[in-house]
């Protein structure tokens, strides 16, 4: 029962996390981008900041803030190593 | 010193460190071999991953590439950093804590079936294949233009320094030797991108640059990306950082090869196979991490060297007199990465959208009234005068930003790092395919460690030979099957790799159907449309793009198939079950 708890609560996560990289990626890098394009952000079209930086910025985030929530998860559930 | 003499010391210098690091770590048994003894920190793995990743393409063609398509370059940046996602969240931790040695070791016991596990291992080959080939020729390239070597001898000293590393440590040479390339090519792209940066907008954070004014010259004050906006507009080009719109690609062609680079990244078995590498499940997320941040160093500074050279090589080339062109230019020339037919018989360059003329420049050996070199290709109605090669932006940003001899060696040691590092990760694929996969899990169930050990040396010894044959005799279509292998990974591997952890219900057949569906549809689409001169009939998707069309095929074939097929046994379905916890992940076992 509580491997199953563990195993809802991962695919949560992943679900999350999942949503924000299509978000800046697919969302604000392309099929937004024109709308976005027309804030800028100092030199930066905020669209087009968001196919060339933003995005990759995010997914770096992304990874980590997974790794530090299985970590606390692995630990709650006590299946760590 | 002149720059000839700086490259002899910086490539000797970096390669005397190679086969230290190969000395130091060579190994003495299959684990080791295979998965380094499973013992890799997750910060040397993550390093180790980043210079397997980065291509001799990631380092010296991203940034030309961006630098003349603007915008739409994004589906580089994006789709080569954002399948680490995918891979941290989908794949990574279930692939170490399962911990076998290759990714047909998955397949095949996953979907407890032999001819799962061939053609996985064909895929495996395939995919690694079409990829060193273009390695070894990079490898050549950069001898021939820096220390005026013949191509091929520059192929052939690449091969036997792969073959003492990769032949001696196997995994565990590699990954430290890899980590070694990694500082290596990192300060190489670095150290030329900041230095620009400064030179143009007064800061020293290229990221921060790319985003800032210009400070001198006659467009002082004015946003660099404005400038570049505006220099496209008057030279008929498109703007640098708008979108789609005509001479561009569409939306939706951007979308699916992005989602293809993503996938196919995710599903890259040299990429994968770095995982089974790190000590535990916890460090298989942690250098997931670790591998795009030390990517995204690169990925996120590229795009800013393309906008700087852009600026740069627009400002000092376009309508000055080929007289008055900077010395950058007439060493290109000579190299033929830079060409000027001068159509309007003015003295004066004038670039502009559209070929010069018709295909790669074919030099006569003769010389214009200029001092130019003369061509004879045909030229167009466009009045463009200008050929340049995108290899130059990174190539020759030292020497047209005026830094010193030394920073222009260190930028050939990069480039023969990202290069030998990922050449090196591609062919332990192909050498563990059979020497493993084929030989030891198919073939030879009874094959003693030692002998399994030789064949692995004698496979890497086969894999180096084959791809020096490729960077020695390049095949034509080298170039174009760089899309074939991206969509070979996305629509093969990435779908039965996910379900598999995912879905318990995933069955052999389902599985099988999945990649020869995924697979077949991809190949024959990209052969249509590379090869046979059909137009691009899906949706207009490209060929780089339509390994997202295979890899949604897979999956529905994968569940379709699986739904009216018998269950897995229930061994498996255990397996998946143990899969998905971290405790007991251990070292790679090989049974």
């Amino acid at each position: 029962m509580d491997m199953k708890e563990y195993w809802k609560k991962n695919v949560g996560y992943m679900i999350v996390l999942l949503s924000i990289w299509a978000i800046v990626s697919y969302g604000c890098g392309i099929l937004f981008v024109e709308p976005l394009n027309t804030i800028k952000m100092g030199g930066f079209p905020l669209g087009f900041w968001f196919a060339q930086q933003g995005s990759i910025y995010v997914f770096v985030v992304l990874i980590f803030v997974y790794y530090l929530l299985m970590q606390r998860l692995d630990r709650k559930f006590d299946v760590h190593e | 010193m002149e720059i000839k003499a700086w490259t002899y010391v910086m490539v000797g210098l970096t390669f005397s460190v190679y086969l230290t690091i190969a000395w130091l770590s060579r190994v003495k048994d299959t684990k080791g071999f295979y998965v380094a003894g499973g013992g890799v920190p997750a910060l040397a793995n993550g390093m180790a991953t980043a210079a397997d990743w980065m291509s001799a393409a990631s380092f010296i063609s991203m940034a030309g590439i961006i630098s003349f398509q603007g915008y739409t370059g994004a589906v580089y940046l994006m789709g080569w950093t954002g399948g680490y996602v995918l891979l941290a969240l989908l794949l990574a931790p279930y692939l170490r804590k399962f911990g076998k040695y290759t990714v047909p070791d998955f397949v095949g016991d996953r979907y407890y079936s032999s001819t799962a596990r061939l053609v996985a291992l064909v895929c495996a080959i395939f995919v690694s294949l079409t990829y060193v080939a273009g390695q070894m020729r990079g490898v050549g390239i950069v001898f021939s233009r820096f220390l005026e070597v013949d191509v091929n001898t520059g192929v052939i000293i690449g091969m036997v320094i792969v073959f003492i590393y990769a032949g001696l440590g196997g995994m565990k040479g590699i990954t430290y030797t890899q980590v070694a390339q990694y500082c290596v090519l990192i300060v190489a792209f670095l150290i030329p991108a900041v230095a620009i940066s400064v030179k143009i907008t007064g800061h020293v954070i290229p990221q921060i640059g790319f985003g800032s004014s210009i400070i001198s010259g006659p467009d002082a004050g004015k946003y660099l990306l404005d400038t570049l906006n505006q220099i496209g507009t008057d030279l008929g080009f498109r703007e640098y950082t708008s979108a789609f719109g005509p001479g561009n690609k569409s939306m939706l062609d951007v979308f699916a090869m992005t989602m293809s680079l993503m996938v196919g990244t995710a599903g890259l078995p040299h990429v994968i196979i770095r995982f089974y590498t790190v000590p535990s499940v916890r460090a298989a997320r942690l250098s997931a991490g670790y591998a795009l941040l030390f990517i995204a160093i690169l990925y996120t500074t590229a795009p800013a060297v393309a906008s700087f050279a852009r600026y740069n090589m627009v400002n000092t080339i376009n309508d000055k007199t080929y007289t008055e062109a900077p010395s950058w230019f007439n060493n290109w020339e000579t190299t033929g990465l830079i060409a000027w037919l001068d159509k309007n018989n003015d003295g004066i360059i004038q670039y502009r959208a559209g070929a010069a003329f018709v295909g790669k420049p074919e030099f006569t050996g003769a010389q214009g009234v200029l001092g130019q070199r003369t061509i004879s290709n045909a030229p167009t109605d466009s009045a463009n005068e200008l050929y340049v090669d995108r290899d130059i932006m990174v190539l020759a940003n030292p020497e047209i930003a005026g830094l010193p001899a030394w920073v222009i060696a260190l930028v050939a040691a990069g480039g023969l790092a990202a290069a030998l590092s990922t050449a090196s990760g591609l062919m332990l694929v192909i050498a563990s395919s059979i020497s493993h996969d084929l030989y030891y899990r198919l073939i030879n169930r009874n094959a003693s460690e030692k002998s399994r050990l030789a064949l692995g040396r004698v496979m890497i010894g086969v894999a180096v030979c084959v791809a020096g044959y490729f960077g020695i005799n390049p095949p034509g279509f080298v170039a174009q099957v760089v899309a074939l292998a991206f969509g070979l990974g996305a629509s093969s591997f990435f779908p039965i790799l996910v379900l598999g952890i995912f879905w318990k219900r995933a069955t052999r057949e389902g599985a099988i159907a999945g990649m020869i569906a995924g697979i077949g549809f991809t190949m024959m689409y990209i052969i249509q449309t590379k090869f046979l001169g059909m137009g691009w009939w899906f949706m207009g998707i490209s060929p780089e793009g339509i390994g997202f069309i295979g890899m949604l095929l897979n999956f529905a074939m994968v569940i379709g198939v699986s739904a009216v097929t018998p269950a897995p046994p229930q061994e498996i379905q255990d397996m998946v079950e143990t899969v998905r916890f971290p405790r007991g992940a251990g070292m790679a076992v090989d049974h």
